[in-house]
C-alpha cells in the first residue's frame, strides 16, 4: 500500500463510514438518530461504488448506475422511516425506541 | 493522480471521518444533523474528485438537500419534553466503542491483505464523452457507449468479453419505486381523522 491515493484509501473510508453508521445504529435511542446511522451506511456503500467505477474501466457505468440506485433508494427509506416514525410519536408522544414493548413476548 | 487531487482527498476524507465520528458522538440529535450534513457535503465533493459529476451533484441535491430536510422536520415535529432523558450507559457506550475498533479492525486488515486490483493506469475509456453523458446514455437505453472489457477475477479459461448493458428498465422501475413510497409515506403520515360515531 502507497501514499499516493488510490483505491484502497477510498475502501478504508468507506470502511470507516460504515462502522460510524453501525455504532450509531447501536447507541442512539432516539429513532431519528439511528435513521442517520442507516443514512452513514448507505453513504459508505455508494462511495465504495463510485471509487470502484473510477479505478476499475469496465464497471465505469455500472458504479455510477448503482450509486444513484442507492442514493435514490435512501430517499425512499428516509421518507417512509420518518412517516413511521412520525406515528409512532403521535401514539407514544416519545421517539425512544426503548418504549416500543409492545410486541415484546 | 497527481498532488492536488491528494491534497484535497486527503481535505475531504478528514472532514469526512470528523463529521462522521461527530454524528456518533453528540448527544443532541439536532447537533448530529449539522454534522451529517456536512459528512454528506463531504462524501459528494469525493464524488466529484472520483469524476462522477452526476452522481455528486444528485448527492447534493437528493441528500443534502432532500433527505436532510426530511431528517430536520423529523426532529423539529418529534420535539422532546426537556426532562426526557435519552443517554444510554457508559458500559453500552464501552461496548459499542469496542465492537466497532474490532469491526474496522475486521474490515481495514481484510481489505489491505486482498488487495483488489487497481487499474487506474490502463483506463481506456473514450476520452471524446465525459464520464456522466456516458452515464446518460446507458441510462436512456443506450448501452454502445459503456466500456467494455475483460471482467477480473475469473481463471482464464472462463473469461470473456463483458457485453455493454443499458439500464433503462432498472431506471423506471426505480423511478416507479419511488412515487409509490413517497404516495405510501404520505398516506402513513397523514393527518388522524376522528371517525363520525
Amino acid at each position: 500500500m502507497t501514499f499516493a491515493v488510490g483505491l484502497n484509501h477510498f475502501l478504508l473510508l468507506g470502511a470507516f463510514l460504515f462502522v460510524c453508521g453501525a455504532v450509531c445504529m447501536a447507541t442512539k435511542r432516539n429513532a431519528i438518530g439511528i435513521l442517520m446511522g442507516v443514512e452513514l451506511v448507505l453513504n459508505a456503500a455508494t462511495i465504495n461504488f463510485v471509487a470502484y467505477a473510477h479505478y476499475n474501466p469496465i464497471f465505469q457505468v455500472e458504479g455510477q448506475v448503482f450509486a444513484l440506485f442507492v442514493i435514490v433508494l435512501a430517499a425512499a427509506e428516509a421518507a417512509i422511516a420518518l412517516a413511521i416514525v412520525l406515528n409512532f410519536y403521535n401514539n407514544h408522544t416519545t421517539v425512544d425506541v426503548d418504549t416500543a414493548e409492545e410486541l415484546k413476548g | 493522480m497527481d498532488t492536488l487531487n491528494d491534497i484535497l482527498f486527503y481535505v475531504l476524507m478528514a472532514t469526512t471521518c470528523i463529521c462522521a465520528l461527530a454524528v456518533v458522538l453528540t448527544q443532541n440529535i439536532v447537533r448530529a444533523a449539522a454534522w451529517l450534513l456536512f459528512a454528506l457535503a463531504g462524501v459528494s465533493g469525493l464524488f466529484f474528485l472520483l469524476g462522477a459529476e452526476f452522481v455528486g451533484s444528485t448527492q447534493l441535491l437528493v441528500y443534502v438537500g432532500g433527505t436532510l430536510v426530511l431528517v430536520v422536520f423529523g426532529v423539529m415535529l418529534t420535539a422532546q419534553g426537556p426532562f426526557v432523558n435519552m443517554r444510554i450507559g457508559a458500559a453500552e457506550w464501552a461496548i459499542a466503542l469496542a465492537v466497532g475498533l474490532v469491526l474496522y479492525g475486521v474490515l481495514s486488515t481484510s481489505l489491505i491483505i486482498s488487495n483488489p486490483p487497481q487499474s487506474d493506469v490502463n483506463r481506456h475509456v473514450d476520452a471524446t464523452m465525459p464520464d456522466s453523458s456516458v452515464l446518460g446514455s446507458s441510462l436512456l437505453g443506450q448501452g454502445q457507449a459503456s466500456p467494455t472489457g475483460f471482467l477480473t477475477g475469473m481463471p482464464p479459461a472462463m473469461r470473456r468479453e463483458r457485453k455493454p448493458m443499458a439500464y433503462l428498465l432498472p431506471f423506471e422501475i426505480v423511478s416507479v419505486h419511488l412515487l409509490v413510497v413517497l404516495i405510501g409515506a404520505a398516506y402513513l403520515a397523514r393527518a388522524k381523522r376522528r371517525r363520525a360515531v
